[in-house]
């Protein structure tokens, strides 16, 4: 059974992950895209990872890829791209050689960590068995109490993130990007401006 | 197999007889339950417009949706030319699954007279009226309400037709704002229950004061009816097809058996949720318990094990009534209103809501004074509200100087 559930996932995930690349159409490869990541899902499910699936269902396919896919229907770029032409001359040399460095140091990775990879967590084994819930509390003991420091940093900078877009989509106005604190103040005691 | 049914601890084929059965049962209540859904909304709009609605295919006109079923199926399905035609046939499946999988986390019924745990007996197996009692139960409604989506955005992208996309766009960016909104106020449930499994929330409310809709104090509960309208993209939030302006949204080019999906999807999600209200908010199947006095009502009902379905059943009724007569009487939203309520008022009253919840209960573990906490809570919280206002106040004014921004 557990066999059964792996080859059908790794398959989701493997013909997903082929399809994003091999896709020239920006919206069928984003699609393809929501297949791997529904791929890991089910992988998560079979590990007993029931929080981390869902989230990964609501957050990955539920807001990122609907926001790619917005992106793309918002700014009309859903044309086929062709793949003739390099717009930067030493990107595909590049990126074959990081490919492979990233699939030496994955391959590297998982032969170093065999022994430990083959036996499961102790957290996750014990994960489902007291109650309905007992993931998820540990999830969060863990996340709330552990490494609060790094979950903090990382709010931190997800607003930073979007304070930036902010900045760098506004138009700069005819008086200045940003207006200074007086200008405002007489502003809104002189009601509106024309 | 934990997640399928947590009563189940071996798997024998009296239990898969029992989860196919339970399958097969949902299937069809759910399809009988959204045919029944339209007859209901096209009666009650009509009462409330002084016509007289269907009422020429069968009695009462019941079989009115069934007719326009069938006349759907043999209808000839059309494409558009430049439709992108993988996508434009998958969109239907992509709006019709998620609506439908909805039903496998509600639990439909079950024994809670008299403070039982909702189990009952079949072929002497103990098991609960709900499809699945996976551990991440809510998670799971949030999920698929994500991936409905993809249904209406794909569906009006693939159209090849500027009314649909403009239809999908709108429908992508309400549906993403607003989920934020019901998140936030399902926490706040969460938060009470404890437990994220829908028969666990079910479990812990059993009598009115438990109710979540009390114990978190309503306002968790007026914001998930409106974001959920939202969601569903029903009167007044249906700017997604809004027929002055983009002749049908997002399923303009559909036809035939691709649109009967659409509208099906559209009608079984407004009772999912009317049964997602009732689980989280209102008790689900625990029958109302009356103690006055002397006079004790346990929430006994001559149906035997059924009676927690004709609890369930009632509760939902209202809600179904109370989203007709939303259509019935609100004009819809313009877009800017839509998203000002979305993310100015909603998301952060939510949030806002929630931390309240928190503090109470941070004070009541560590047996703080309840009303010092909610006092200094209250005057944050104040303060925050009063920082947000002045920050939108001042953007607005920023924007009116330096003029549109496309």
């Amino acid at each position: 059974m557990q066999l059964f559930v792996f080859i059908c996932a790794a398959l989701m995930i493997l013909i997903g992950a082929v399809g994003v690349i091999v896709r020239s159409h920006p919206v069928h490869a984003a699609l393809s895209l929501v297949l791997t990541l529904f791929g890991v899902a089910v992988l998560f499910v079979a590990q007993d990872a029931h929080f981390l699936a869902a989230v990964q269902v609501i957050v990955y396919a539920g807001a990122i890829v609907v926001l790619f896919l917005f992106v793309i229907m918002l700014l009309g770029v859903d044309r086929a791209e062709s793949l003739r032409i390099d717009p930067v001359k030493v990107q595909r040399p590049l990126a074959v050689i990081v490919g492979l460095g990233l699939f030496g140091l994955i391959g590297g990775a998982i032969l170093e960590g065999r022994k430990t990879l083959i036996r499961r967590g102790t957290g996750l084994e014990t994960a489902t068995e007291v109650s309905h819930d007992s993931n998820i509390k540990q999830l969060a003991n863990d996340l709330f109490s552990n490494h609060v420091f790094a979950f903090e940093v990382t709010s931190v900078l997800l607003v930073i993130a979007v304070v930036g877009t902010v900045l760098l989509a506004r138009r700069p106005g005819k008086s200045g990007a940003v207006a200074s604190a007086e200008e405002l103040a007489s502003s809104a005691t002189a009601g509106k401006p024309s | 197999m934990l997640a399928i049914d947590s009563l189940v601890t071996k798997l024998g084929i009296a239990t898969v007889l029992i989860v196919l059965l339970k399958m097969l049962i949902v299937f069809a209540v759910g399809l009988v339950v959204t045919m029944f859904m339209v007859w209901f909304e096209r009666k009650i709009v009509a009462g409330m417009q002084n016509r007289t609605g269907p009422n020429k295919a069968g009695p009462f006109g019941l079989l009115q949706t069934l007719a326009d079923g069938m006349k759907l199926i043999f209808k000839e399905g059309l494409m558009p030319d430049r439709a992108d035609s993988t996508v434009f046939r998958l969109a239907p499946y992509l709006a019709f699954v998620p609506a439908f999988l909805v039903w496998t986390v509600i639990p439909l019924g079950g024994d809670f007279a008299n403070g039982k745990d909702g189990s009952i007996k079949i072929f002497g197996h103990r098991t609960f009226v709900q499809l699945a009692d996976p551990p991440v139960g809510v998670l799971l409604l949030l999920a698929l309400s994500g991936i409905a989506v993809y249904g209406i955005m794909l569906a009006g992208w693939s159209s090849g037709s500027k009314y649909p996309l403009l239809g999908s766009v709108r429908a992508s960016a309400q549906m993403v704002s607003y989920e934020a909104a019901l998140g936030l106020s399902i926490a706040s449930v969460l938060l009470i229950s404890g437990t994220l499994s829908t028969h666990g929330i079910v479990t812990g409310q059993s009598s009115i004061s438990k109710w979540s809709v009390i114990a978190t104090g309503v306002v968790p509960f007026v914001i998930f009816m409106i974001a959920g309208t939202a969601e569903l993209n029903r009167p007044p939030f249906d700017l997604v097809e809004a027929e002055q302006e983009l002749v049908g949204g997002f399923n303009t080019e559909y036809s035939a058996f691709s649109f009967a999906l659409f509208f099906l999807a559209e009608f079984m999600n407004t009772v999912t949720m009317s049964g997602v209200i009732v689980t989280l908010f209102f008790g689900g199947p625990q029958p109302i318990t009356i103690h006055i006095g002397s006079f004790d009502y346990g929430g006994w009902l001559p149906f035997g094990p059924l009676s927690g379905t004709v609890w369930f059943i009632a509760k939902v009724l209202v809600f179904l009534y109370v989203y007709v007569w939303l259509r019935g009487t609100l004009p819809r939203l313009r877009y800017d209103q839509l998203m000002n309520l979305g993310w100015k008022v909603l998301i952060p009253a939510s949030l806002g809501w929630f931390l309240l919840l928190a503090a109470q209960r941070v004070a009541s573990d560590n047996d703080w004074n309840k009303w010092w906490v909610s006092g200094i809570s209250l005057v944050v919280l104040a303060l925050c509200a009063g920082l947000l206002m002045t920050a939108v106040r001042v953007s607005a004014k920023n924007r009116e100087r330096e003029g549109a921004m496309f």
